[in-house]
């Protein structure tokens, strides 16, 4: 694959500009057609609404036979991300197969956003106050989105 | 039982008929129960060299790596007499069962199947149609692979049963990505992102065919996982081997690798009769711990009775008065009491009953006492394993007495007994070394005595018999040494058996009790 980008990552690129995927903005990088700049939109109904969170994006050498990298940069409360925005993610590791693509792996971190899944944690932390009083860290995670998550 | 009733006959007459006599001693306490115990069955005594001690119903085979793969054909070709399935199905089948026949047929006859066939992610070949997968004709025009998105002429177009085609391009990334990275090449899943039907061996060997190495790794992960998914086999855990051993039983027992290593095959940890898995695990644990630490500060320090510091008596006087500066208690370091009713007597405390002094003693000397009976065994366990470690050196004398004697005549066969001994030597040694941890959790009762008996008859013929092979060879003639070295290290492998014999009996007709410790 020397020099040129595979067929696969232009056709997903074109793809993604042309028709995006409601609430996720993902462009390209000037220098760099494999890294790639992610905003998306909290979901409604949730304690990440009216949040825009940056993300970041990058296609591996052997991408898609291995997975996306994919990481927050805004930080957020949520259980199953971490401080540094790594997250948990089983699509992003041992169950991606190479025909899931970008946008996939986007609308599944959109879900997560929805539906937070404390029983299965990266940010211990988060996950145990999550789990010991949800009222308080969804208002936590409100906060969060109000101080951070504004671009 | 005294002592003198065991010492007769270890040193002198060490010879075969000898040695039961004195166990059947009709005078002896516990001949009753002894008897049935040490006569082990005559086969038993023939046997060498000894295989696993103790289950004599007991049987294990080492198995080479290229052998592996034909056990594993083995196995689906019986399964497949009777199913007549294709052999890469047969193979998932059986790989979802942990290569289990028998509950497999058992499923694939009571159960429904094609539940069966879901939960071990294969298409129901009773279902599918027979039509080769590579290479089905149903159009020529191109069509667009779902991987790269590139387009491809159909007849380029792989894919399993379930029919979920991709360009054989982006087929072979995927597999080798998968080989290389994955450590179970039976659980590689179908590239579609919502399929889970497994990739089978016949459509690795069609896409891979011009790359050796992938194939190569593919198979060397399908052995490794064939054994680590059959409860009745083990790798054997030593360091670059690369065989297996296959038993029939999961029981704790010692077995031998073709590379002469000897290892648990339950736990994979080296050979440790006669104690069990459990107890060892205990024991390494209860080595490797801090809990030794504490004990030896419980055992040889005390307690301020007022602030609770841990102090250590640094000179004569037993007047202490605690460092601590919010405490700075007076008390005696003999009786723990409060050091003013001592008034003057500097030295020698005489006030033994003070009740709370009582306590603080108490508590200290059974720490003391747990302390010295973990050493005591402790000692001994280490003991036997440093001279394991030199009889290395010992095989390396004797290897150069081995050759001195061939240079004075003898044939390289007359010679081979020093190295036998030797390895009786080593065997006795490890056992030894175990029935230390074994001793160490029993509790004392008429059993354990007999088992401390037996024990001892082994460590003294065993040290006799170290002595012989490191001092004693050169004083004597050859014929002499021979027969004596021989003598004794057949009678050190009998003591040996007999002892080992003795605890997995025990082990059967539960008359062992334990303590935890």
């Amino acid at each position: 694959m020397a020099g040129g980008l595979p067929k696969r990552i232009l056709r997903e690129t074109e793809k993604l500009l042309s028709e995006p995927v409601p609430g996720i903005d993902a462009r390209p990088d000037e220098n760099n057609a494999r890294y790639f700049h992610v905003i998306v939109n909290g979901p409604k109904d949730t304690p990440f609404e009216s949040g825009k969170f940056k993300m970041e994006l990058f296609l591996p050498e052997d991408y898609p036979m291995t997975p996306p990298k994919l990481r927050f940069i805004t930080k957020i409360y949520h259980p199953n991300i971490d401080q540094l925005g790594r997250i948990c993610l089983d699509t992003l590791k041992d169950k991606w197969t190479p025909a899931l693509t970008i946008r996939t792996v986007l609308l599944t971190v959109q879900g997560l956003l929805s539906a937070p899944n404390p029983d299965d944690p990266l940010a211990n932390d988060v996950a145990a106050a999550w789990k010991a009083n949800e009222t308080k860290a969804i208002a936590t995670a409100r906060q969060w989105t109000r101080i951070y998550a504004q671009v | 039982m005294s002592d003198s009733d065991y010492e007769h006959d270890d040193e002198d007459k060490d010879n075969d008929d000898d040695e039961p006599d004195y166990l059947s001693d009709p005078d002896d306490e516990f001949f009753d129960q002894v008897e049935p115990v040490l006569k082990p069955p005559p086969g038993l005594m023939a046997k060498e060299p000894r295989g696993p001690m103790g289950y004599l119903d007991f049987k294990f085979t080492c198995i080479g790596p290229d052998e592996l793969m034909s056990r594993m054909h083995d196995i689906v070709k019986q399964v497949n007499a009777i199913f007549e399935l294709p052999p890469c199905t047969t193979r998932i089948l059986l790989s979802h069962f942990n290569w289990d026949k028998e509950r497999l047929l058992e499923r694939f006859y009571d159960g429904n199947q094609e539940k069966l066939f879901k939960d071990a992610h294969i298409v129901n070949p009773f279902r599918q149609a027979r039509v080769p997968v590579g290479n089905s004709t149903i159009l020529s025009v191109d069509v667009i692979c779902d991987i790269c998105l590139m387009e491809t002429s159909h007849k380029q177009l792989e894919g399993l049963e379930c029919h979920h085609l991709f360009c054989i391009d982006c087929w072979r990334n995927y597999m080798r990505t998968r080989i290389e990275d994955s450590g179970n090449a039976l659980a590689i899943p179908c590239p579609h992102g919502k399929c889970d039907i497994l990739v089978n061996e016949n459509i690795v060997y069609r896409v891979m065919q011009p790359f050796p190495d992938v194939i190569r790794r593919f198979q060397y992960l399908s052995a490794q996982t064939f054994v680590q998914q059959h409860k009745l086999m083990k790798w054997c855990p030593s360091p670059g081997c690369t065989f297996a051993v296959e038993a029939n039983s999961t029981r704790g027992v010692p077995v031998m690798c073709n590379c002469g290593y000897r290892f648990c095959f339950s736990c994979s940890s080296p050979a440790h009769e006669p104690v069990s898995c459990k107890y060892f695990q205990l024991w390494v644990k209860k080595c490797e711990d801090d809990s030794e630490t504490a004990h030896w500060i419980h055992a040889n320090t005390k307690q301020c009775p007022k602030c609770k510091a841990t102090i250590e008596k640094s000179g004569g006087c037993n007047h202490m008065v605690c460092r601590n500066v919010n405490c700075k208690a007076d008390f005696c370091w003999v009786c723990l009491g409060p050091w003013e009713p001592h008034g003057s007597s500097w030295y020698n405390c005489n006030r033994y009953n003070n009740s709370n002094a009582k306590v603080a003693r108490d508590g200290q000397a059974q720490h003391r006492q747990a302390l010295e009976r973990y050493l005591f065994y402790y000692n001994r366990y280490v003991n036997h394993m440093k001279s394991l470690k030199f009889e290395d050196k010992l095989y390396a004398q004797i290897e150069v007495k081995m050759r001195d004697m061939q240079k004075l005549g003898l044939a390289w066969i007359e010679t081979q007994f020093l190295k036998q001994a030797v390895d009786s030597l080593c065997h006795c040694r490890n056992t030894l070394m175990y029935t230390y941890v074994f001793a160490f959790f029993l509790t004392k009762n008429n059993h354990s005595i007999l088992f401390e008996d037996n024990q001892r008859d082994l460590e003294m013929a065993t040290e006799t018999l170290s002595e012989y092979l490191e001092r004693d060879i050169n004083s004597d003639s050859i014929s002499d040494t021979k027969v004596k070295v021989q003598d004794k290290s057949t009678y050190c492998e009998r003591r040996r058996q007999v002892l080992l014999d003795y605890v997995y009996e025990g082990y059967e007709s539960d008359i062992w009790e334990f303590n935890m410790m």
